[in-house]
């Protein structure tokens, strides 16, 4: 398979020259992008499913075996729909607003590594790429709001954009604690930190795991999933950001957000769960056990919603401002502490 | 012209495209949007240098934070424009003056780095990491300024919330701790209904 790889690179190479390195690149983007996107679709039906069985009823089983052609109903059915602009809305921002949502969530997915060679780009500065990115995510959400011209669109952005900024300090700083450890910025370099002969034990998770915990919750609501969905706030302020949207630029936000969940996932997987590496010292590794991480993670998120009820919105931010940061940097200092002691095994 | 000659140079572009829009844009919340895509498209100039840490730090925080909170305030605002456009002519020679005099040290600052050594393009090694190399220099060398930067800044911050932190008396406000505290027992008695119509109260 790599052989094979190797050989149509050269033959590209031969054939178009300069033109290569951009199209073969693009073909890689695509490889990413679309299985991304086709999780993204089935992932609302496994939410939808799983919600369903947790409340005892079926979930969707009328389109397609199972249920199994519903997202694409879904699809289509938003494709069909017409997007109604509002007439006192800044119409090049109103169109602008979902695609800002939905960039940062696809372009982070550049440095995220699938196994040890599977990766688009390996960044020496991957971590910080991805810190980046997430906090770009926030601009769709902003200019959604604002550019609808409506109250209810302004003040579920306002909400949701202080509620981002705020578990973002405190996810970057479980990821502090997560460099410290990998003493690398690398994606790649920070799973192979967590490799050795005792399989489960080795990974981050162990001595990181408040930051573990920190960052899952936070990542929950970075991705404005229940129960800090106060963005959104059905009951309180209909839909809150893109309460204006309808059709495609609707399903772009809907998109966005799953695709963050997905992110979330992996980085959660990455960073604390050990990637690529298997669980057991005996088997091997595989991209196999990454999936099966992301997997669990992402069950975690749809079981979180299907439990708690949602924030309230000052209890969100005392959460996010007066617990998980201030343990964030109590851990920051255990951690280096901790790492001039002969105790640090990992 | 090479390959990243041409990437350069739209980054350039852009830059000084998105520089006129934040002073031409008549609408506060357009302006600091064009100040953002500044940013981002310094960052990538930036990143053309090999300055990845400084590159990817200036979207961070000043693209992921600080225009964030930027925006919240000036999307507040109720921009009336015709006043917004009111004594542009009074003000005219102070902006215009100005404006010289900045150029005026832009060209005195470029045009003596044109003549100063810069040492040239410095070719790194493929494993070079410019985060590691500014760590190194920010807690080796300049450690001391280092620290008084943050000690700086950190009582800017503590000063802020000081500042604004008002503490009124009669303000009904809600007892976070009492409210942390509170136990289901307190607030929910579980009745159970007897077959003949009489209650049973110390069922839990």
């Amino acid at each position: 398979m790599m052989d094979l790889l190797l050989s149509l690179e050269q033959a590209g190479q031969n054939l178009l020259g300069a033109f290569w390195l951009p199209l073969w690149t693009l073909v890689k983007i695509m490889v990413i992008v679309g299985p991304l996107m086709g999780a993204v679709a089935y992932l609302t039906l496994a939410e939808r499913k799983v919600i369903g069985w947790m409340q005892i009823r079926i979930g969707p089983n009328r389109v397609g075996y199972f249920g199994l052609l519903q997202p694409l109903a879904d699809g289509i059915k938003l494709l069909m729909k017409e997007i109604i602009v509002p007439t006192g809305s800044n119409k090049f921002l109103f169109i602008l607003g979902p695609i800002m949502a939905l960039m940062p969530a696809l372009a982070a997915w550049a440095v995220i590594p699938f196994n040890a060679e599977l990766v688009l780009a390996n960044v020496n500065a991957g971590l910080l790429y991805i810190l980046a990115m997430t906090s770009l995510g926030v601009y769709g959400v902003i200019i959604a709001g604002w550019a609808s011209n409506s109250k209810y669109a302004f003040l579920g952005c306002l909400r949701s954009a202080a509620q981002i900024v705020s578990y973002e300090i405190a996810m970057g700083f479980a990821l502090v604690c997560v460099l410290m450890a990998a003493q690398s910025l690398n994606l790649g370099d920070i799973v192979n930190g967590q490799k050795g002969s005792y399989g489960l034990l080795n990974w981050y998770i162990v001595p990181l795991f408040p930051m573990f915990i920190v960052y899952l919750i936070s990542g929950v609501a970075e991705a404005n999933r229940a129960p800090f969905d106060v963005a959104e706030g059905e009951s309180e302020i209909v839909a809150g950001f893109h309460v204006e949207y309808s059709g495609m630029t609707f399903a772009l936000f809907f998109l966005a957000e799953y695709a963050n969940m997905i992110l979330i996932a992996f980085l959660t997987a990455i960073m604390f769960m050990g990637g690529w590496l298997s669980p057991l010292p005996f088997l091997p590794d595989s991209i196999v056990w990454l999936f099966g991480k992301v997997a669990f993670v992402l069950f975690l998120f749809l079981w979180f919603r299907a439990t708690f009820p949602r924030y309230r919105y000052d209890q969100l931010m005392r959460l996010g401002w007066k617990v998980f940061i201030p343990l964030a940097i109590v851990w920051v200092v255990v951690v280096g502490a901790w790492m001039q002691t002969p105790l640090w095994v990992w | 012209m090479n390959f990243m000659d041409v990437v350069f140079y739209v980054f350039a572009a852009l830059t000084v495209f998105a520089g006129m829009g934040v002073i031409t844009a008549r609408n506060p919340v357009n302006a600091a949007l064009f100040l953002v895509l500044a940013f981002c498209s310094s960052a990538g100039i930036w990143m053309l240098l090999e300055a990845e840490f400084l590159a990817i730090v200036l979207v961070l925080v000043y693209v992921g934070a600080v225009m964030v909170l930027f925006l919240f305030v000036v999307m507040m605002l109720d921009i009336n424009l015709v006043r917004l456009r009111e004594g542009f002519w009074r003000w005219f020679p102070f902006g215009a003056g100005l404006a010289g005099l900045m150029v005026f040290e832009m060209i005195y600052v470029l045009g003596a780095r044109q003549t100063s050594d810069t040492g040239g393009n410095v070719v790194h090694p493929a494993n070079y990491s410019n985060t590691k190399e500014l760590g190194r220099l920010l807690y080796t060398d300049y450690v001391y300024p280092f620290e008084l930067a943050a000690v700086l800044l950190l009582l800017a911050m503590v000063a802020a919330i000081a500042l604004t932190l008002r503490r009124r008396v009669g303000v009904k406000t809600q007892n976070v701790s009492d409210q942390v505290q509170v136990k289901a027992a307190d607030r929910v008695r579980i009745v159970k209904y007897m077959q003949d119509g009489s209650t049973d109260t110390s069922a839990k």
